[in-house]
């Protein structure tokens, strides 16, 4: 009877907690779309002093090249040398440009240039928003009759938006000319096939342009989580060391998700 | 200068989600005055700039600056009237990744129309009042407490103010910086011809430069007079506040269990 009575009380508490944990997510996720829409409302004020919007493509664009670079040269030698080990079993070797590009045109570089600037850029938006709040500045700011959203937070989401794109083209071409490194210098694959067969078979519509697309949407996602995570993270080292480690897990996780639905729509009569 | 109130709060409570912190606070700052708000820690103090400040919204009740309703405001009508206010925080709040310079020609640039070549004069006059012009190419990491303090009382009078709110003024000072601080604050209060509301639980340096002190707890307003009278006061809070008694009508304790009970195991959290 006492352990019935002992069952029925966990199972209530569980059900409890797990609406209670439903509750606070719908709320979260309700405060993040009205969160969106006030961005995109002070965008407009925002734009009119665009220096600060250069200003943060600088510090998360610019400054997460380096990463992204070297990241996208390395991927692009590592796919030149399994692509190759592969193509050459089939005697097709000669479409080992083809394989680089699409891969990196299509895939991993919007997908790994979107998960390096969630680490790069991404996390030090987080942090700085988040000890902006925690130190006071953004209630500052607001007291000064300066609104903080269009002030602090505006302007790092348009730079991420702004840079997302331009990094993947970069990690893209990087890692095609890792490709070729690997592939024609090294390996001794024709240049001349390497090169006029990737020509030939990525097109700039298709292929292209979904790339770029994908990468724009991902620096949507990931920027708008940035600041989020910033903007909404409890006043307090503990509080802010969370909201950094959010922003990196929820970007990873929608960018993944995103990237599934994209691709599906892009390339499904592929 | 119009003679009367500047703020005016009227009936006022507020409660963060159903934990009530102000509790029908009715009180008066006249105009050109420097007034203390003083009471310990979490009485509702900063609760109470805020809502002056227009970032909370009272739960009932009114507050009027400028004979203007502040929960009422639409908010382009808010940051209007922000731009007549000027706000030290506790701990400075100075913008640190730009310098002390362009931390007090913050707002001049943001809602001001002026030249550079006349921004750079007035920023210097401003950290000249406070000392500090020699200091304007640091940035904000470089300064020392009492000096980041100074900093931002130059920003919050960067646009001469009307009413100048200071969150907690004097909190982690040494005794010099501390009597600086609080010198300034009357002489640029007189200087502007402006009002000061100080919220602090300093009462020593308090009782030397304001002239009139409101005393909280609980959320409501228990004792008001001048500094003379309240030196003279015989209410036990004020007494225990002048006097810093440990004990008194605000306890030591944290509200709990008797000791004995606790220890026993009978406590709340005690051994079953």
């Amino acid at each position: 009877m006492a352990d019935n009575r002992q069952d029925s009380g966990a199972i209530v508490s569980a059900v409890a907690s797990l609406g209670h944990r439903v509750n606070e997510a719908l709320l979260r996720l309700g405060f993040a779309t009205r969160f969106f829409l006030m961005l995109l409302i002070w965008s407009g004020q925002s734009f009119r002093r665009f220096n600060l919007t250069i200003r943060e493509v600088y510090f998360s664009g610019f400054q997460s090249l380096l990463i992204i670079m070297v990241s996208g040269l390395f991927i692009g030698m590592v796919l030149g040398m399994q692509g190759y080990e592969t193509l050459q079993r089939y005697g097709s070797a000669d479409a080992l440009g083809v394989l680089v590009a699409l891969s990196l045109v299509r895939e991993l570089g919007p997908v790994v240039a979107a998960l390096l600037f969630a680490s790069r850029a991404g996390s030090s938006i987080t942090a700085e928003i988040g000890l902006m709040k925690a130190t006071e500045q953004l209630t500052a700011m607001d007291m000064m009759a300066v609104n903080p959203i269009a002030r602090v937070v505006a302007p790092r989401f348009w730079g991420g938006v702004i840079s997302m794109p331009l990094l993947a083209a970069l990690f893209s071409a990087t890692g095609v000319f890792g490709g070729y490194l690997i592939g024609v210098v090294f390996i001794g694959v024709d240049e001349g096939a390497f090169w006029s067969q990737m020509q030939a078979s990525v097109d700039f519509r298709y292929d292209i342009w979904s790339g770029i697309v994908k990468s724009f949407v991902f620096g949507i996602a990931v920027s708008l989580i940035a600041v989020f995570e910033g903007y909404d993270a409890v006043p307090t080292a503990e509080g802010v060391s969370s909201s950094i480690k959010g922003t990196v897990v929820k970007s990873a996780l929608a960018i993944l998700a995103l990237d599934f639905v994209l691709t599906s729509f892009m390339f499904r009569e592929a | 200068m119009p003679a009367g109130n500047l703020v005016e709060i009227k009936d006022l409570d507020f409660a963060y989600e159903d934990r009530p912190i102000l509790d029908g606070i009715s009180l008066e700052i006249p105009r050109g005055k420097v007034v203390a708000i003083m009471g310990g820690s979490g009485c509702g103090k900063t609760t109470l700039l805020r809502l002056i400040g227009g970032q909370l919204r009272p739960s009932r009740g009114d507050v009027l600056v400028d004979g203007q309703s502040v929960p009422q405001l639409a908010n382009d009508e808010l940051y209007a009237l922000r731009r007549r206010m000027g706000m030290l925080f506790q701990f400075g709040a100075l913008f640190t990744d730009i310098s002390v310079f362009d931390n007090v020609a913050y707002q001049m640039r943001e809602h001001t129309d002026l030249t550079e070549e006349l921004i750079r004069d007035m920023v210097l006059m401003k950290l000249n009042a406070v000392g500090l012009r020699g200091a304007h190419q640091l940035m904000p990491a470089e300064l020392s407490g009492g000096m980041a303090r100074r900093v931002a009382l130059a920003r919050a009078i960067a646009l001469d103010p009307m009413l100048i709110m200071y969150d907690e003024p004097f909190a982690g000072l040494d005794p010099i910086s501390l009597g600086v601080i609080g010198q300034l604050i009357r002489k640029l209060n007189d200087a502007l011809g402006a009002t000061t509301i100080m919220v602090t639980h300093d009462i020593q340096e308090s009782l030397l430069i304001v002239d009139f002190i409101y005393f909280m707890s609980d959320g409501k307003i228990v004792a008001l007079g001048t500094p003379d009278e309240i030196r003279a006061s015989k209410h036990p809070f004020v007494h225990q506040f002048v006097f810093a008694e440990a004990d008194g009508p605000v306890p030591f304790h944290y509200p709990a269990t008797p000791l004995a009970q606790e220890l026993l195991g009978k406590g709340a959290h005690g051994r079953q």
